[in-house]
C-alpha cells in the first residue's frame, strides 16, 4: 500500500522532468493544485512517537542538536511547536484513554498564505509542492508568521544581523537528487507515505474506506485553507490532537483578494471625485461672490435712485415754492397796481368833478 | 528671538525627563541592534508582532491622520476657517509618519533591507507592501506638503511658491494614499481569521480603520491644539488665536457623526457574520467597553460639547477618542490576537519595548517642540500673509 522507496524512485525521474515542461502554466494567476505536485500524508493512527523523524530532520537540515537527546521521549509530556531550530515535532495527546501522536510541520499549502503575505516575495510555492523560503529577500517583518494558520513560521529572534524565518522545506534539495524526505525515509511504521498528492488522497480515501472503524472520514489537508500538501487521516477528532478544524477551504490569496481589489478603484475614483469636489466648492465660491457683488451693486443702485427722487423732490418741491412766490408777489404787485390805479383814478375823477 | 529664555529653560523637569528617556532608549537601541529581538522584546513564535507593531505602527498611522482630514478640509472642501489648522496638522502628520519608519527600523529583523519591497521584489498579492509602499510615498507627500514651512523660515522663496502651487494635486495624492494604507493595515488582518477573535474579525476592516482613522485625526488635531494653547500660546499669532475654536467645534461636530456611524458599521459588522452570541462572553464585554465606553460615549459627549459650546468638555473628549483609538488597534493587534492561545503563550510587552515605545514618541515631542519654536507653525510668517492658497 501506498508508495514504497523503490516506487518512489524510479517514478521521481518522470515526475520531475514533467514539472518542467509544466512550468510555463504555473505562472498563470489562478491555479489549481498541480496534478503531479508532491505531498506527504501522514496516517496518524501508525505513528508511535518515536521522533526518529525530528532526529533525521535536524541531520537533513544540519541543525544544531537539542539538549534532550531525540531518544529522550520525555518531552513528549509537552505539546510543541516549530522554532527556529526545530523543523518538525512529534506531540502527544491523550484522547480516550490512548496515546495519540501527530507530527507537525509546514503543510506547504497549495496556496500558501506565507507566501501570500510576503512583501518581498521571500516565499515561492513550487510547482512541485514545497514552499519555499529565500533568505537573500527576506526583511524580516513576520508577517508570514501572522499569517500562517499553522502557526509554523519561526523565527530567530536571537540573531541580531542575519536573523532567518525557518521552516520545513519538504527536504526540496533532496527531492532534486532524488531522495526522500529525511523524516518519510526514516519512518520506521510508514506514518508517512511520499507521493504526488492525488495518489495521496486516493490511498486515504482508500484506507478510510477499507477501515471506517479505524478512521475518522476525514482528510485533512484536502481542503483545510484551500488545500496543502501535506495530507493527514486519523482515527480521533482532529481538533482533539491540537490540528484546528476551523480554518475553513478559503485559501489565503482568495481573503485578501477582496481588499487587494479595492486598490485600483480608489486610485482610480478618488482623485477625479475630489477633484470634482474642489471645483463645486470653488465654484459656489464664486457664485457667493458674484451674488454678493451683485447684491451691493442692487443696493447700491436702489440707494441711488432714492437719493435721486428725494433730490428731485426737494428740487420740484422748492420750484414750487419759488413760483408760489413769485406768483404771490406778482399777485401783490398786481394788487397794490390796481389799488394805485384805482386810486389814482378815483382822484382824477374827483379832481374833474 | 528665543535663545534668551531657551538658555534659561534647559533644566526644566519635563527636559530632565525627556533626557532621561532618550537616554534609556540609546541604551536599549544598543542592545536591539546588537543583541538581537529577543533579549530586547518578549516576541516569541507565536506572538510575531507586538508592542512595535500594534502601537507605534497601527496607532501611530492612526494618529497621524490629521494631516490628510485637516489639509483636505481646508483645500478640497473650501472650509477656509481650518486654513490655520492645516500646518500644525501637517507637522504632527509628518513627524508622525517619520516616527513609524523610524519605530519599524527596531521591528524588523534585517531593517536595512526595508527598500527591498519597493525596489528590490515587489510582493504585490501583499497587503503589507500596500501598506509600506503607500507610507513611503505619503511620507514623501507630507515632506513636501511641510516643506513651505522650513522653506519660509530658511528664506528660499521661489521654491517655497513653486511648492504652495502643487497644494491642491498633494492634497489629493494624499487623500488617495492615506485611503488606501489606513484600510489596509486593517486588511493586513483579514488574512488571519483563526487567530483574531470573531468580534473583531471582519471583512470590513479595511473600512472600519479607514473610517476611524478620520475622527482619530480630528481628535487628534483637537488634542494636540489644546496642548498647543497650553504650552505654545505665545507663537500663536492672531488669526491662529481666533479661528482655533472654530476648528475646535468644526472637527468636534464632524467627529460626532463620523463616530456615530462608525458605531453603526460596526453593529453591521456583527450582524453581517452573525456574532452576537460573542458579546455575553467575556471577550464581548471588553468589545462593548471599546465600542460603547471608547466610541459611543465620546461621539454623544462631542454633541454636547458643540450644542452647548463648551470647549474643555470637547478637549476632554477629544483625549478620550484617541485613547479609543489606541484602545480599538491594540485589541486587533494584541488583545484580540491569538486569543485562542492558552494564556502561558500570550504576549506582554517587556518593559524595554515599552520603553522604546515611549522613547519614540518622546522624540516626536521634542522634535514638534523644536521647529514649532522656529518656524512659522502656529503663526504666518509676515512675509507670506497674503499668499492665501
Amino acid at each position: 500500500m501506498g508508495l514504497t522507496r523503490r516506487d518512489f524512485l524510479y517514478g521521481i525521474g518522470g515526475v520531475t522532468s514533467s514539472f518542467v515542461t509544466r512550468k510555463a502554466f504555473g505562472a498563470t494567476k489562478s491555479f489549481s493544485p498541480h496534478e503531479n505536485s508532491v505531498g506527504v500524508l501522514h496516517d496518524i493512527t501508525r505513528c508511535i512517537g518515536c521522533r526518529k523523524c525530528e532526529d533525521a530532520c535536524h541531520q537533513v537540515n544540519h541543525l544544531p542538536d537539542p539538549k534532550l537527546s531525540f531518544s529522550d521521549l520525555s518531552v513528549l509530556n509537552t505539546v510543541r511547536r516549530t522554532h527556529s531550530d526545530v523543523y518538525t515535532v512529534v506531540n502527544r495527546f491523550e484522547v480516550n484513554g490512548q496515546s495519540v501522536f501527530v507530527k507537525k510541520q509546514c503543510n506547504h499549502c497549495l496556496e500558501p498564505a506565507c507566501a501570500s503575505a510576503c512583501f518581498v516575495k521571500a516565499f515561492k510555492k513550487e510547482i512541485t509542492g514545497p514552499v519555499i523560503y529565500k533568505e537573500s529577500l527576506c526583511v524580516g517583518c513576520r508577517y508570514c508568521m501572522i499569517a500562517c494558520p499553522f502557526n509554523i513560521p519561526a523565527y530567530e529572534y536571537h540573531n541580531p544581523f542575519s536573523p532567518k524565518v525557518t521552516k520545513c522545506t519538504l527536504c526540496s534539495d533532496r527531492l532534486n537528487q532524488g531522495l526522500l524526505p529525511g523524516c518519510v525515509d526514516i519512518c520506521p511504521k510508514e506514518a508517512l507515505v511520499f507521493g504526488t498528492r492525488q495518489h495521496l488522497i486516493n490511498i486515504a480515501r482508500q484506507r478510510i474506506d477499507e477501515h471506517p472503524e479505524r478512521y475518522i472520514d476525514h482528510i485533512y489537508g484536502e481542503h483545510e485553507m484551500g488545500g496543502t500538501s501535506w495530507l493527514y487521516i486519523s482515527g480521533v477528532k482532529f481538533s482533539d490532537i491540537g490540528m484546528r478544524e476551523d480554518l475553513g477551504t478559503i485559501s489565503a490569496p482568495a481573503l485578501t483578494a477582496g481588499p487587494l481589489s479595492a486598490v485600483p478603484i480608489v486610485v482610480g475614483l478618488w482623485p477625479v471625485l475630489l477633484t470634482g469636489m474642489y471645483a463645486i466648492s470653488k465654484r459656489k465660491e464664486k457664485i457667493a461672490e458674484a451674488e454678493k457683488a451683485e447684491a451691493v451693486k442692487k443696493a447700491q443702485r436702489i440707494m441711488q435712485e432714492q437719493m435721486e427722487t428725494k433730490i428731485a423732490e426737494v428740487k420740484s418741491k422748492s420750484e414750487k415754492e419759488k413760483e408760489a412766490a413769485i406768483q404771490k408777489a406778482v399777485k401783490q404787485a398786481v394788487a397794490g397796481a390796481e389799488k394805485k390805479f384805482q386810486s389814482e383814478k378815483s382822484e382824477i375823477e374827483e379832481a374833474k368833478s | 528671538m528665543t535663545t534668551h529664555s531657551e538658555s534659561r529653560s534647559l533644566l526644566t523637569p519635563f527636559n530632565v525627563v525627556a533626557g532621561i528617556i532618550v537616554m534609556v532608549g540609546i541604551v536599549i537601541t544598543g542592545l536591539r541592534f546588537f543583541s538581537g529581538l529577543s533579549t530586547v522584546t518578549n516576541l516569541d513564535d507565536n506572538n510575531p508582532w507586538g508592542l512595535w507593531i500594534g502601537f507605534d505602527l497601527l496607532c501611530g498611522v492612526a494618529l497621524a491622520a490629521g494631516g490628510y482630514v485637516t489639509s483636505a478640509s481646508c483645500y478640497i472642501f473650501g472650509l477656509k476657517k481650518y486654513h490655520s489648522a492645516v500646518r500644525p496638522a501637517i507637522l504632527t502628520a509628518f513627524l508622525g509618519y517619520a516616527l513609524v519608519v523610524f519605530a519599524l527600523h527596531y521591528d524588523v529583523g534585517r531593517p536595512w533591507r526595508l527598500p527591498y519591497p519597493i525596489f528590490l521584489s515587489q510582493g504585490t498579492t501583499s497587503l503589507l507592501f500596500e501598506v509600506g509602499l503607500c507610507v513611503f510615498m505619503y511620507l514623501t507627500v507630507l515632506l513636501i506638503e511641510y516643506s513651505p514651512a522650513a522653506l519660509e523660515w530658511l528664506g528660499y522663496k521661489k521654491a517655497r511658491n513653486i511648492i504652495v502651487r502643487m497644494t491642491l494635486a498633494l492634497t489629493i495624492l494624499g487623500v488617495v494614499l492615506s485611503t488606501l494604507h489606513q484600510s489596509s493595515l486593517g486588511a493586513l488582518y483579514i488574512i488571519a481569521p483563526s487567530k483574531l477573535h470573531p468580534l473583531w474579525y471582519s471583512s470590513y476592516l479595511p473600512v472600519f480603520f479607514f473610517i476611524s482613522s478620520m475622527f482619530s485625526g480630528m481628535s487628534m488635531v483637537i488634542f494636540e491644539g489644546s496642548l498647543a494653547h497650553r504650552y505654545l500660546h505665545h507663537k500663536m499669532d492672531k488669526t491662529h488665536l481666533t479661528e482655533s475654536e472654530g476648528v475646535v467645534l468644526g472637527f468636534a461636530k464632524a467627529a460626532s457623526f463620523i463616530m456615530a456611524g462608525y458605531v453603526a458599521i460596526k453593529v453591521i459588522g456583527i450582524s453581517a457574520d452573525n456574532n452576537w452570541h460573542y458579546l455575553a462572553t467575556p471577550y464581548g464585554v471588553w468589545f462593548l467597553v471599546e465600542l460603547i465606553g471608547f466610541v459611543a460615549l465620546p461621539s454623544f459627549a462631542y454633541a454636547i460639547g458643540v450644542r452647548e459650546k463648551k470647549i474643555q468638555l470637547i478637549r476632554w473628549t477629544a483625549l478620550w477618542s484617541v485613547l479609543g483609538i489606541v484602545l480599538n488597534r491594540l485589541n486587533i493587534s494584541l488583545i484580540a490576537f491569538n486569543w485562542q492561545l492558552p494564556t502561558s503563550e500570550r504576549y506582554f510587552p517587556s518593559w524595554m519595548e515599552i520603553a522604546i515605545s515611549i522613547f519614540i514618541v518622546t522624540i516626536g515631542v521634542l522634535v514638534y517642540r523644536f521647529v514649532v519654536n522656529r518656524m512659522p507653525i502656529l503663526y504666518e510668517h509676515p512675509d507670506y500673509q497674503e499668499h492665501h492658497s
